[in-house]
């Protein structure tokens, strides 16, 4: 067996900068990066965003005209209730996306690079939901924009009108832990969505989106009561249009809250477990 | 075979890399079945074995991926399971699974690791920028990934793993599915990286690129070392070595037959191509001998030649099949 000859000198070129010591904010900074990672993607893909800007203008038009004499007696009335929920519903159903595309992503590599470098192991899931929330701003601004186009009017002040907008958005970011965690549990992208769709519909027709609840059998309204999605729409209705929210905004905060609290950790530990 | 690192390296070798009976087990698949890996610094260990070895097993233990399900790893002495923010300060990991975000740019998947490395936003640009010129991407630079040809994706890969700068560098199968041009390219990538310092550990199914690379090799199959030594020596193990004659006139043969079985070890000479004798010998001094007997009978040769065996003997010999066999094109099958 031969012998080796010894090291080679350590020359400064390419290889001259040592990792420093990690700083503090890691977690904050790192998301923050990694969040502009998937805003970028989203930027490259606008076809991506189909469900944020397509979806609140069809359906808004459909139900204004199609139920909108029926419902509300008149297309402008059932715009000015329904157009809070349209928000409510296609804000929710935008939050299904970032599942999808996590599961897709996973499988690619990338997260096993970071997963290889000194980054805080929840940092590119963290990132991840920051970086969607562009994606919910466009479902804001879209929905409001064909709502105007058609008749809308905001009927309270802007600074109300701005909170409701907040308050969406806040929901769908707290909201996209359930996707994560489920994207995280499943095999398929396509299984993320269909089993979102099958939780996010039924909370979208079974509350207060379409038809005031005090129309439905007492059994469904006890249902209705506690959904989510009925606080949501409730508080950003009386936000838009001015009429008093009484205690939904204080229950879509908790709701918010309790999405975080039960789906972040859970989310996370599948994360770890994952790979 | 499977020798300690000292008594290749020397006593005083110091180990970058040093793993102690690595096992890990995928519920029936028994992945690793006790390995122990070390690679002094400033070299390259090839890890070498068939599909399913479990070589990216023990690379994504290393790689801190994956934790063993017995045995112990260190990275620059750090261990991998309870230090392993420590050892991922210092590694850069390039393979099949530790890709780039193929929807960023080039520039835009280096900045982000400088900026996950604590690069800083200037510090990033920077390295990014040199390293986008290093491996001549810089045209390509703000294109995104998916757009990259296959040689251009390793290369950004490769570019990805050493934005930190790491001293420890993991390459699994760094050339796989690449042309034999671009295969000659990642290697000299990969010797400029030692000269500069790194340790690299290797894993490769091809066993030109681990005899063209490795200070040493580590040769893996169903999850064991089957043999470790430097690639000389492994060839000398199982083979001996061997000296080819062609000669100028095919009428002696014959004679040349007569005098080869004298100088060879024992074995008759034998006719292995067209025109081509050849014979085992047992040391460099046969080749002189020889010179000497074909001068003083009068021969002319037009080829004289002596061969260690190559490592696909080698392997073939320790593990009764070839390297490639779970594989469609070998490097050996397109180079030759």
């Amino acid at each position: 067996m031969s012998t080796l000859v010894g090291t080679p000198p350590r020359t400064s070129s390419v290889l001259s900068t040592a990792v420093p010591n990690p700083r503090p904010f890691r977690l904050v900074r790192h998301s923050l990066a990694l969040a502009r990672r998937s805003l970028i993607k989203t930027w490259r893909t606008p076809e991506a965003l189909i469900d944020v800007t397509l979806q609140p203008v069809l359906f808004l038009i459909i139900f204004v005209y199609i139920f909108g004499g029926a419902v509300a007696g008149s297309t402008h009335d059932y715009l000015q209730f329904l157009l809070p929920g349209i928000l409510a519903q296609t804000i929710a159903t935008g939050a299904i996306a970032i599942g999808v595309n996590l599961n897709t992503d996973i499988a690619k590599g990338i997260f096993d690079r970071f997963r290889s470098l000194p980054v805080p192991r929840s940092a590119p899931l963290v990132g991840a939901v920051l970086g969607d929330v562009v994606r919910y701003v466009i479902v804001t601004v879209s929905t409001l924009a064909i709502g105007y186009l058609l008749g809308f009017r905001i009927e309270s002040d802007p600074l109300r009108a701005i909170a409701g907008c907040l308050l969406a958005v806040l929901f769908a970011l707290c909201l996209s832990w359930l996707p994560v965690f489920v994207s995280m549990k499943v095999r398929t992208p396509g299984a993320v969505q269909g089993l979102m769709f099958a939780l996010i519909m039924p909370l979208s027709f079974a509350s207060n989106v379409f038809v005031s609840a005090e129309t439905l059998p007492g059994w469904m309204r006890a249902f209705v009561d506690v959904n989510p999605m009925t606080h949501l729409v409730a508080a950003v209705r009386g936000l838009f249009l001015g009429t008093p929210v009484g205690s939904h905004v204080w229950w879509t905060l908790a709701w918010c809250a309790g999405f975080v609290v039960v789906f972040m950790p859970l989310a996370l530990r599948a994360y770890r477990r994952k790979i | 075979m499977s020798g300690d690192p000292r008594t290749l390296y020397g006593m005083t070798a110091d180990l970058v890399i040093e793993a102690e009976g690595l096992v890990k087990n995928f519920g029936k698949t028994r992945a690793l079945q006790g390995v122990d890996l070390a690679v002094p610094r400033g070299t390259v260990l090839g890890v070498l074995g068939p599909n399913g070895a479990g070589k990216t097993t023990a690379v994504r233990i290393l790689s801190t991926l994956l934790s063993p399900d017995a045995g112990t790893a260190r990275i620059g002495g750090f261990d991998v399971v309870r230090d392993a923010e420590r050892v991922r300060r210092s590694i850069g990991l390039t393979g099949q699974y530790a890709s780039v975000d193929e929807d960023l740019t080039g520039r835009q998947n280096l900045e982000l690791f400088g900026t996950l490395l604590e690069l800083g936003r200037t510090g990033s640009r920077r390295r990014a920028a040199e390293l986008l010129d290093w491996f001549d991407l810089t045209a390509a630079a703000d294109r995104q990934a998916k757009t990259y040809s296959g040689g251009m994706r390793r290369r950004l890969d490769l570019a990805a793993s050493l934005v930190g700068s790491p001293d420890v560098i993991f390459l699994d199968e760094p050339t796989t599915g690449l042309d034999p041009a671009k295969r000659e390219d990642m290697w000299d990538v990969v010797r400029s990286l030692v000269t500069n310092g790194s340790t690299v550990l290797l894993t490769t199914q091809y066993l030109e690129e681990a005899d063209a690379l490795a200070d040493a090799i580590t040769v893996i199959d169903h999850g064991r070392v089957i043999a470790y030594d430097t690639p000389e020596g492994l060839k000398r193990v199982v083979g001996g070595q061997t000296l080819e004659v062609r000669p100028s006139d095919p009428a002696h043969l014959s004679r040349i037959a007569a005098i080869l079985s004298e100088v060879g070890s024992g074995a008759q000479a034998d006719e292995i191509r067209k025109g081509v004798l050849a014979v085992p010998v047992s040391d460099d001094a046969a080749l002189t001998e020889t010179v000497a007997r074909f001068a003083a009978a009068g021969i002319s040769v037009t080829e004289l030649s002596l061969h260690l065996p190559s490592l696909d003997e080698v392997f073939f010999t320790l593990t009764g099949r070839t390297a490639s066999d779970d594989d469609t094109t070998s490097l050996t099958e397109v180079a030759a």
